[in-house]
């Protein structure tokens, strides 16, 4: 399965690029993508958190990925 | 009213927004570029949003207020882009028939928006640049 990851704030430096293509073995979920993101980008690993949001909300860790979803990693929030 | 802008706020704006004949207090709250961080000399600051799901988790803290507290309106306006010391990065305004509320309100949004609102804040020195809470 092949998504796109896109990318704001400091995650964005980290990898170098807005958006992120990605191969993925089908029905993975939320957890082995942030794991193969630390795995290649281990500076990712090193952030206070690292969530990811799904379509527009904060996704659970055992959620099942699809190719169309709108994947964007959320690094620790400063707004305000 | 929840706004990002990249333009500067206007903070009359957010205020008439929630301005009413019941309510007989408006409570704004506005957060501007501090000069200093830690000791540091603060240049200036860059403001970054997931603007669709920035507005949606807005929506959601400001509809628990209004669950909450009997507010009659609240309106958020976000700045984002580059910003000096001393710009106005956000106003928060809330009115309801009777200041206590409005002054709770006020408050739980800004602390809610901060943990939880997908908007990122760099901070630039005089030598290094941060993106503020990224690291432990």
């Amino acid at each position: 399965m092949r998504l796109n990851v896109k990318l704001y704030g400091i995650t964005k430096e980290i990898v170098g690029q807005t958006e992120l293509k990605y191969c993925l073995s089908s029905s993975s979920d939320v957890s082995s993508l942030r794991k193969e993101l630390k795995r290649e980008y281990p500076e990712l690993g090193r952030l206070t958190s690292l969530l990811v949001a799904v379509n527009g909300e904060y996704a659970p860790r055992d959620l099942v990925l699809n190719e169309q979803d709108e994947v964007v990693l959320i690094p620790p929030v400063s707004g305000g | 009213m929840i706004v990002l802008t990249s333009k500067p706020i206007n903070v009359q704006r957010a205020i008439d927004e929630v301005s009413s004949a019941e309510a007989g207090a408006v409570v704004v709250f506005i957060g501007t570029v501090r000069n200093m961080t830690d000791g540091k000399r603060v240049v200036k600051l860059d403001f970054e949003a997931y603007d669709k799901m920035a507005i949606s988790e807005l929506e959601k803290i400001v509809n628990e207020a209004v669950d909450q507290w009997p507010i009659k309106n609240i309106s958020v306006i976000h700045r984002t882009g580059n910003l000096r010391i001393s710009d106005i990065a956000v106003v928060i305004a809330a009115s309801s028939p009777h200041r206590k509320e409005a002054f709770r309100a006020c408050e739980f949004v800004i602390d809610t928006l901060k943990e939880t609102v997908p908007i990122w804040k760099k901070e630039f020195f005089e030598d290094e640049e941060i993106w503020v809470a990224a690291h432990p």
